[in-house]
């Protein structure tokens, strides 16, 4: 890809399978993700990077895929909200989010949940401040995030 | 959203980057996007073509030669965070990078984007004028480096020049130097209303000010002591702007309070 063009052919690998196609530059990786490989648990909230509802995982980290082209994702492997649950149902930090009520529209969980995904990954049993501090860059407007930060320290508690 | 159509590149090297940005008109660099493809959203910025910095590894290097502190201008914030060498070198770094925004920003925002986005709400560039940084730019003329001082140039404006790229920042190691960081922000990590940056040497106190002007303002005050501080930051007649978030006039008083938090904290680091 030394020359430019106004689209390119990547490869990305998405919750461990991989998908190839043909997209154009200016394509951003949220809509790569929701209309051509239709995963639509990745939300779109403002699409300006302030809310965080986009937030899936790129090689191991949180990122908000309203803010990167898919093109710049080649190569690359995510995780989306859509390989949390296993084969027997919500996995622990859904299940936390659940019994602890920490969602009510759910507009913002996918993000969330990719956020505390990324948070428990590196730090299993986390304070109540790394917890905040991992969800700074998701807005919730229903819950106040008293529960989603109550949710997230009682994962591995 | 929709952008506006754009060509992609992605070179696997320096010199194939220059090449590129130097051989495309409307050409740019394409570091982290944390705040260039929210721009071309807007389109307040329309490249013809993006030149992807994401895959020439050696941009990526944080390393210290001597007694400087070099920072790749593709190294995240992220990755800065968790440098043992800017821990050792210069910490204030690790410290300030990490106020920036949010986990996610953190992880794909880089210094290079940072710096070359040279916005005056940014944390980083009265940072880098108070800690005497200096910057590595190269061309197809070839390399030069710039003083602080000299790179910020204005809005959105820097010595990098088209067809140029800034490869790296270089810090002073710490020595005997001691550093603060102060802001007011919309929201606990949000954007600066004001900040300062401050560095008390053996015989000097350099303090440098952000969003008060269209580039950091230096000052240097004679001792340290709040009264010193207070009395060189109306002396430089700070002409600041005035938006929703803060009147001019409540800028120049931000601007007194951070200097004097920012020195405070350096000194009390310093003892």
């Amino acid at each position: 890809m030394a020359e430019p063009s106004t689209s390119a052919s990547i490869s990305v690998e998405i919750n461990g399978e991989v998908y190839e196609r043909e997209v154009d530059a200016r394509r951003l990786l949220v809509h790569f993700i929701r209309d051509d490989v239709e995963l639509t648990g990745t939300h779109i909230g403002c699409d300006t990077g302030n809310c965080g509802a986009c937030t899936i995982q790129l090689d191991g980290q949180a990122v908000k895929s309203c803010m990167l082209l898919a093109v710049q994702a080649d190569g690359a492997k995510l995780r989306t909200v859509e390989d949390l649950a296993n084969d027997d149902g919500l996995n622990p930090l859904q299940q936390a989010f659940s019994s602890h009520h920490a969602l009510q529209c759910g507009y913002c969980t996918p993000g969330m949940l990719m956020s505390a995904t990324a948070l428990l990954e590196a730090n299993p049993r986390p304070s109540e401040d790394e917890a905040r501090t991992a969800i700074q860059g998701n807005i919730c407007r229903c819950t106040g995030y008293q529960n989603i930060v109550e949710a997230i320290v009682a994962v591995n508690a | 959203m929709l952008l506006r159509e754009v060509e992609y590149a992605r070179p696997g090297s320096v010199a194939e980057a220059i090449q590129l940005l130097a051989g495309h008109e409307g050409a740019r660099a394409l570091a982290g996007g944390q705040t260039l493809v929210n721009v071309m959203k807007a389109r307040a910025a329309s490249p013809d073509v993006l030149v992807d910095l994401s895959r020439v590894e050696e941009l990526r290097t944080i390393s210290v030669s001597g007694d400087t502190l070099v920072l790749g201008a593709m190294a995240t914030y992220t990755q800065i965070m968790g440098s043992s060498e800017v821990e050792v070198s210069r910490p204030i770094l690790g410290e300030v990078v990490a106020q920036i925004a949010d986990v996610q920003v953190r992880n794909r925002g880089t210094i290079g984007g940072n710096v070359c986005s040279s916005d005056p709400t940014n944390h980083l560039p009265p940072l880098l004028v108070a800690l005497d940084a200096s910057f590595t730019i190269r061309g197809t003329g070839g390399e030069r480096t710039v003083a602080a001082s000299d790179f910020f140039l204005g809005v959105y404006l820097t010595a990098v020049a088209e067809g140029e790229l800034l490869l790296s920042v270089s810090v002073p190691a710490s020595g005997n130097a001691a550093d603060g960081f102060a802001a007011v922000t919309i929201g606990r990590d949000g954007t600066c209303i004001v900040s300062a940056a401050a560095c008390l040497d053996d015989d000097a106190t350099r303090v440098a000010i952000g969003c008060v002007d269209a580039v950091p303002v230096l000052v240097q005050p004679e001792r340290s002591d709040p009264e010193s501080i207070r009395g060189a930051v109306t002396a430089a007649a700070l002409d600041p702007p005035a938006d929703v978030h803060a009147s001019a006039d409540y800028r120049r008083h931000l601007a007194e309070v951070c200097a004097v938090r920012a020195v405070q904290q350096a000194s009390e680091r310093g003892r």
